[in-house]
């Protein structure tokens, strides 16, 4: 790294290498059964050159050719966009912990033994039930150096298990699913079977779909599916500094109820989004985007805070051979103080929704949502009467999370870097096949 | 690019001497290049390079997969492979028959992206924008080039060593509206296997598509509900890859008895003018190859013929399970994967109407043309149309907001009731399974009308 260092800095004025190695075990099972088990590596070396005030990039996986990487950063370089930031000074960071040494001492055959007892665990409650997932424990290194001097670095590690049942009759299928994530090794199982479990029992009979404006309640998963990608997209400073994010211009005006507060916080330990740094070397924080309904900030990697004339607040993310984005790391919304019951029971007619698919298709950028209820219950009277099929809900967030009847106090982690309590919506757009 | 041929020729000669009951390897040598402009601004250029590889063994009906980068020690890494298809073993995996294959298939040299220089994209991508912006009232904008070589060579234990090359790329645009209370977004993807020039000639289609970002600020939004629709090509593309073509993928159904059932052959999908092809044999698409990634020839095969379900598609070890013939169709989206059953270019084959009469007898209904997504659950699925319009006395009226549809699949295949008479591919985006993502292929159909679609609304 330091070699691929010293050599750009002969053609750059200023230049930043980042590397990234990882060791990833999935174990895959398929119909109840394990299936295959993989072992993956990988390192990939980026360098990111300031030449003549604008910039290159470029990616390797093969870190010994140097001559190759330094010459393709600079080929883009002529062509690359005009830097708008400087390197920061590396060091200095928050102490956030990601990495559990123990992860390495799970054995393949106690994680073969863990899927199987999640198997077992959902076929003794619905025997007919087709499983398939996995368990993936990983470790990921990441170092970075630049021109402004110093080199940083941590390790993270991440264990994850998951399953997906599905359910056929005639023609029928029913889909449940549940995964967790953490730092740490998992061992028990329950947080997933549990959770599918009570979605075969909410889902055991069908309901007559309603084809009108109710009341609906959106389930942690439900909120993940459908809510989060446009408030990801209104905030990254990016669609701001454009002008294509609908709260661009509204910091400090009530946008949302007052209800609702989020913020991005890459600093809680063993939370598998964290991490110390951003890809970029910039000191990770929580910021608090939305406070009392009202958005407060908005989140940036170096060179879009360059151009917005604000500073990065450590958001700046690789994804695959991409120059470094605004990128969300951990969504939180602030859970409430209503039970699940408390909101269920208010209800005469609504739906729960706990999975809504494809509803990240249409206009995102402008807040909208529609899909398909893949998994969602019918309420009458106050209580969960069975799952509905063939069923659309479609609204837009911006009329949706301006009015929340209540927050739920239930918050739950989906997928390791967004957690999420419970909305209940006063009402949302049916729309369902006669 | 010739680094990884010869680490290919040593793991052929040691894999042969390990025992397995099947090993196979992959080396894959790869480049990209991605130019993107958001705004009247350059945002980013960028290239990279990637060399790497993996080991796949079976053992007594185990799979164990291992990949890398580093391909120093594959003895090791052939071991692992073995020890972990070991732990797995359950002794019921069989492999549809295959023959040793030596085979070098190259790039043709004017299907090859990196003989342009990066001057020549920027400059076409400068060049949309430029059109884009020629639109007065627009916000922003977003226009993404990328493209990418790769050279792949599979060795497997009973003798195959093919070496192929291929190119892709990919365009994207977006215009962005704002009237200051609303963000209205219309787009465009595009794609081919190589070609350039294919992708050179947009110009009348960026243009449309920036006026329509603007036009969408006043267009008022559908009453959810169902409708009588008609779909455009791209968007009927998209809709048989995702109602019918997910759903065709064999290891979906061969381990499950309940859904082997359900997918019968001779089963009655739709009317007798409905035929669905899928096949990597079908020249000069994204999804064409002429060796699926474990060494099986590229076929073409009916999924429906005359509205009955006659085919599926199969890796090897699908097909041996379900007494059938494999058909080309496992392909995994790099070295970093093993290959599953995919797609490669799927379509709905053209039938007589035209668009006219499509239309003609509808009194209220909905066009929908061009796509945002789709996605399935197998007997559900839902797709978007980028741009959509009411059918009116059987007239086309106004343009109304872009629009999500859902269905069954095993009732909307059967309520297709016209098929038209212009097929037409649909070479953007690419293709997520599994975790694989993107896969090029290809989709593409003439215009359908599909009766009691539902679609969502206000």
């Amino acid at each position: 790294m330091e070699r691929i260092l010293e050599q750009a800095q002969k053609v750059a004025e200023a230049a930043e290498v980042f590397m990234v190695s990882t060791e990833q075990t999935p174990l895959k099972f398929e119909n109840n059964r394990l299936k295959h088990i993989l072992s993956k590596q990988s390192q990939t070396v980026a360098l990111r050159i300031i030449k003549n005030g604008r910039i290159g990039y470029s990616v390797t996986t093969d870190i010994d050719d140097v001559r190759m990487l330094v010459n393709s950063a600079a080929e883009t370089a002529a062509f690359g966009t005009e830097a708008k930031f400087a390197f920061p000074a590396l060091g200095d960071y928050p102490q956030v912990s990601v990495y559990d040494p123990g992860i390495e001492a799970v054995s393949m055959e106690q994680m073969a033994k863990l899927g199987k007892e999640m198997i077992d665990a959902v076929r003794a409650h619905t025997p007919e039930i087709a499983c398939d997932g996995g368990l993936t424990k990983s470790t990921t290194s990441i170092k970075i150096l630049n021109s402004a001097g110093g080199s940083a670095g941590y390790r993270s590690s991440t264990f994850s298990m998951g399953l997906e049942g599905t359910v056929i009759q005639d023609t029928d299928m029913l889909f449940v699913g549940e995964d967790e994530s953490s730092c740490h090794p998992l061992t028990d199982t329950r947080t997933v079977t549990s959770s599918i479990i009570r979605q075969l029992d909410w889902a055991k009979e069908q309901a007559e779909a309603p084809d009108k404006a109710l009341p609906v309640i959106f389930t942690p998963s439900g909120v993940a599916s459908a809510l989060v990608s446009p408030l990801i997209s209104a905030f990254n400073g990016k669609n701001v500094y454009e002008g294509s994010s609908p709260i661009g211009d509204k910091l400090g005006k009530a946008v949302f109820d007052p209800k609702f507060c989020l913020k991005d916080d890459a600093t809680i330990p063993f939370c598998p989004g964290s991490r110390p740094f951003d890809d970029e070397g910039v000191a990770t924080r929580c910021t608090a985007l939305i406070e009392k309904g009202v958005p407060v900030a908005f989140y940036y990697d170096l060179q879009t805070a360059g151009l917005a004339n604000t500073k990065s607040t450590g958001n700046g993310a690789r994804s695959g051979a991409r120059l470094p984005s605004p990128s969300a790391s951990v969504f939180v919304i602030e859970p409430g103080t209503t039970s699940f019951k408390e909101m269920l029971s208010d209800i005469k007619e609504g739906l729960v929704i706990e999975y809504v698919m494809g509803a990240e298709q249409g206009n995102v950028l402008g807040g909208d949502f529609a899909g398909n209820v893949l998994l969602g219950y019918k309420i009458d009277n106050g209580k969960i009467t069975g799952r509905v099929k063939n069923t659309m809900v479609s609204g837009n967030i911006y009329q949706v999370l301006k009015d929340i009847a209540a927050i739920g106090s239930d918050s739950k982690w989906i997928g390791g870097s967004f957690s999420t309590p419970s909305l209940y919506i006063p009402a949302l757009s049916i729309s369902s096949k006669k | 690019m010739s680094q990884i041929e010869n680490i290919a020729k040593e793991a052929s000669e040691l894999i042969k001497k390990y025992d397995a009951d099947y090993i196979e390897a992959h080396f894959e040598e790869s480049a990209s290049s991605h130019i993107s402009y958001r705004g009247k601004k350059l945002d980013s250029v960028d290239s990279s390079r990637s060399i790497g590889g993996n080991i796949r063994a079976k053992v007594k009906g185990g799979w164990g997969f291992t990949s890398f980068n580093n391909p120093d020690n594959l003895n090791r890494r052939i071991e692992q492979a073995i020890s972990q298809a070991k732990l797995v073993s359950r002794g019921d995996i069989a492999l549809a028959p295959a023959e040793a294959i030596v085979d070098t298939v190259l790039l043709d040299s004017d299907k090859n992206p990196f003989k342009i220089p990066l001057s020549a994209k920027k400059e076409l991508a400068s060049e949309y924008n430029d059109i884009i912006w020629r639109t007065p009232g627009l916000q922003t904008s977003v226009v993404s080039y990328g493209d990418s070589v790769k050279k792949s060579i599979f060795v497997n234990s009973i003798g195959s060593f093919i070496n192929q090359e291929r190119a892709d790329i990919t365009v994207y645009l977006m215009a962005v509206a704002t009237d200051g209370k609303e963000v209205q977004q219309s787009g465009i993807s595009m794609g081919s296997r190589g070609d350039f020039s294919r992708i050179r000639t947009l110009h009348p289609q960026v243009k449309e598509m920036a006026d329509k970002a603007i036009e969408l600020l006043t267009a008022p939004q559908a009453k959810g509900g169902e409708y009588t629709v008609v779909l455009d090509p791209v968007l009927a593309g998209v809709f048989v890859h995702e109602a019918f073509g997910h759903l065709s993928e064999a290891d979906f159904v061969y381990e499950n008895e309940n859904l082997r059932q359900l997918m019968t052959l001779g089963k009655e999908f739709g009317t007798k003018e409905l035929n669905i092809v899928d096949g990597a044999a079908v020249p000069g698409l994204r999804g064409s190859f002429k060796y699926d990634d474990e060494g099986t020839p590229a076929t073409k095969t009916y999924l429906i013929r005359e509205g009955k379900l006659t085919g599926r598609l199969h890796s090897r070890e699908t097909a041996a399970r379900m007494g059938e013939a494999a058909t080309g169709n496992a392909r995994a989206v790099s070295y970093r994967y093993p290959p599953i059953v995919r797609m490669t270019n799927t379509y709905i084959e053209p039938g007589t109407a035209t668009f006219e009469e499509m239309i003609s007898g509808i009194k209220e209904g909905i066009y929908a043309k061009n796509w945002y997504g789709g996605t399935t659950s197998m007997e559900m699925f839902t797709f978007s149309a980028g741009e959509a319009y009411m059918i009116r006395n059987g007239k086309i009226a106004e343009l109304i907001r872009p629009v999500v549809l859902t269905g069954n699949v095993f009732e909307t295949l059967k309520n297709i009731d016209a098929i038209g008479n212009d097929l037409d591919m649909n070479e953007g985006g690419g293709c997520g399974k599994g975790g694989q993502f993107p896969l090029p292929v290809s989709n593409g159909s003439p215009h359908i009308r599909i009766r009691h679609c539902l679609v969502g609304g206000a």
